[in-house]
C-alpha cells in the first residue's frame, strides 16, 4: 500500500493509512476488475489509524480485500478513526460474510488480538451493514463487550451517516443494483467465461471441416469461421447486454432474460442473412443455431445470478432445476443437428 | 426504477411474531426492506424481495426469525449438483465482488 506511515499511541506503533488513494491503488482496483491477481488483492489484517485518532475515536471494521479497505479509507478524508481489518482471505465484506469469514468469531478474535481495549476507551464498533450476514451483534456484545452499530451499506454514505450522529437513512440501508454497479462486473464475467468460449469456438472451427468426402480445410475456414463469429456475437451479447439491460429484459428468471437476448441475436442474424442471400445455409444448420444461440445466452445470463444483489438461493435452485435441463437439451440437439448438417 | 425482484413465492423466510420483542435489528440489517417495525413488533411487508442472506436471523437476539440462508448463485448450485454437495460458492469466478 502506498503512503503508509506510523503513529505512536499508548506506547504502541500503529500503521496509519492515508485517506487518499494513489495511482497504484487505482491501478490495482482496475486490475482486480479484470480478474488479474484479484485473489491475492489483500491487506494485512489488524488495526490501522486514519488521521490522528485518540482513545475516543470511532472504530470501523473492514474486510482485508484491498478494494473494500480502500473504499472505506478514501471516505474518511479529514476524519480521525481506527480501522479494524478482519482476515477475510482477501474477499469483500458481503461475500466473506456469506462464507462466515467476516463473522462473529473472527471479529471477537481480532478484537482480542489487536488488544482493542487498550487502544480505545469506548465500546462501540461501526460495521458495514452487509457484514450482518456473518456477524451476530448480540453475540459480539456477549463475547467481547463491544456493541455493534451497523453503518450504511455503501462506504460513500459513511460521511453522511457519521455527521447524522451514526444514523442511517432508509436509503443507506438498501442494496440496489444500478447500471454502474452492473457494468463494472462485465470485465470479470468476460474473463471468467473466456477460456470456455475460446475452447468451444476452436472445436466448432475444427469440426466445421468435416464433410462427406472426409475433411476440407477451405470449408473449415468458411463455415467454421462463421460458426465462431456467431458464437462470439451470441456470447458477447449475453455477457454485455445481460447486465446492462437486466431490469428491462422481461421475466423474473434470469434464464428467461437471457433467452430474449438469444432471440434478438437470431433475429438480427436472420435479417443479416436476408441481405446476404448467397450466405444462406442449409436447414440443419439454421435449426441448429436456432437451438444453440438461445441456450447459450440463457445459460450465461442465468449465471449472472451470482453477481446480482437480489437473488435468493431458493429461487436459483428452482430456476436451475427447470432451465438447465432445457438449455442442455437444446444445446445438445443443436450441436447434433449442426454436425449432421456437415454431411447432408 | 422499480425495485428489482426475483421469483415470487419461493423464499424460506419465517418470522415468529409471538416471540418478537421489537428490537428492530432485522429491519436495520435487511438490505431489501423486507421488515417494518409496527407497535413494537416486526412485520414482513415484502417477502418476495428477500434474498435469504440471513442477516436478520443472525442478528435476532431471541431467534424469532428463520431463513434457509444461502447465496443465490446458479454456478454455486450447479457446482453442488456436479459434486453431489450443498451449493458451493468456492468457484474462482468473479461473483464475489
Amino acid at each position: 500500500m502506498q503512503g503508509i506511515s506510523f503513529i505512536t499511541h499508548n506506547g504502541r506503533q500503529i500503521p496509519r493509512a492515508p485517506t487518499e488513494l494513489g495511482w497504484a491503488d487505482r491501478f490495482g482496483g482496475w486490475k482486480a476488475r479484470w480478474a488479474i491477481g484479484r485473489m491475492k488483492y489483500s491487506v494485512k489484517p489488524g488495526i490501522y489509524a486514519v488521521g490522528n485518532p485518540d482513545a475516543g475515536s470511532p472504530v470501523f471494521v473492514s474486510a482485508n480485500y484491498k478494494m473494500s479497505f480502500d473504499r472505506l479509507r478514501s471516505r474518511l478524508v479529514g476524519r480521525d478513526g481506527w480501522i479494524l481489518v478482519l482476515d477475510t482471505k482477501g474477499i469483500n465484506v458481503w461475500c466473506a460474510a456469506g462464507k462466515g469469514t467476516f463473522g462473529t468469531e473472527e471479529l471477537v478474535m481480532r478484537i482480542e488480538e489487536v488488544r482493542l481495549s487498550q487502544i480505545v476507551k469506548h465500546k462501540t464498533l461501526i460495521l458495514p451493514q452487509l457484514g450482518a450476514v456473518g456477524v451476530s451483534a448480540h453475540k459480539v456484545k456477549q463475547q467481547s463487550g463491544f456493541s455493534v452499530v451497523y453503518g450504511p451499506v455503501r462506504a460513500e454514505d459513511l460521511p453522511a451517516f457519521l455527521d447524522a450522529g451514526m444514523k442511517a437513512t432508509e436509503e443507506m440501508r438498501q442494496v440496489t443494483f444500478p447500471l454502474r454497479d452492473r457494468v463494472v462486473l462485465i470485465p470479470v464475467e468476460l474473463v471468467s467465461w473466456g477460456k470456455y468460449v475460446v475452447l468451444t469456438a476452436a472445436c466448432f472451427l475444427v469440426l466445421a471441416g468435416l464433410n462427406p468426402k472426409g475433411y476440407s480445410t477451405s470449408v473449415a475456414m468458411s463455415d467454421g469461421v462463421r460458426a465462431v463469429l456467431i458464437l462470439l456475437v451470441s456470447f458477447l451479447s449475453a455477457v454485455v447486454l445481460g447486465p446492462v439491460l437486466l431490469p428491462w429484459l422481461p421475466g423474473r428468471p434470469f434464464s428467461v432474460k437471457g433467452l430474449w437476448i438469444g432471440l434478438a441475436v437470431l433475429f438480427a442474424g436472420g435479417l443479416f442473412l436476408c441481405y446476404h442471400t448467397n450466405a444462406a445455409s442449409g436447414g440443419f444448420s439454421t435449426a441448429a443455431w436456432v437451438l444453440m444461440i438461445p441456450a447459450l445466452t440463457s445459460f450465461v445470463v442465468l449465471n449472472f445470478t451470482g453477481a446480482s444483489t437480489y437473488t435468493s438461493l431458493s429461487g436459483v435452485k428452482r430456476e436451475v432445476k427447470i432451465a438447465v435441463p432445457i438449455q442442455l437439451v437444446c444445446a445438445a440437439v443443436g450441436v447434433g443437428l449442426w454436425l449432421v448438417g456437415r454431411f447432408v | 426504477m422499480a425495485r428489482l425482484q426475483y421469483l415470487k413465492n419461493v423464499v424460506t423466510l419465517n418470522l415468529d411474531a409471538d416471540k418478537c420483542v421489537g428490537c428492530g435489528r432485522c429491519a436495520e440489517v435487511c438490505p431489501h426492506g423486507v421488515f417494518v417495525i409496527e407497535n413494537k413488533k416486526a412485520r414482513i411487508i415484502d417477502r418476495d424481495s428477500c434474498m435469504e442472506c440471513g442477516a436478520c436471523q443472525n442478528n435476532c437476539p431471541i431467534d424469532a426469525i428463520s431463513v434457509g440462508k444461502g447465496v443465490g448463485c446458479a454456478q454455486a448450485v450447479l457446482n453442488g449438483v456436479l459434486r453431489g454437495t450443498e451449493p458451493n460458492c468456492d468457484c474462482s469466478k468473479g461473483c464475489c465482488d
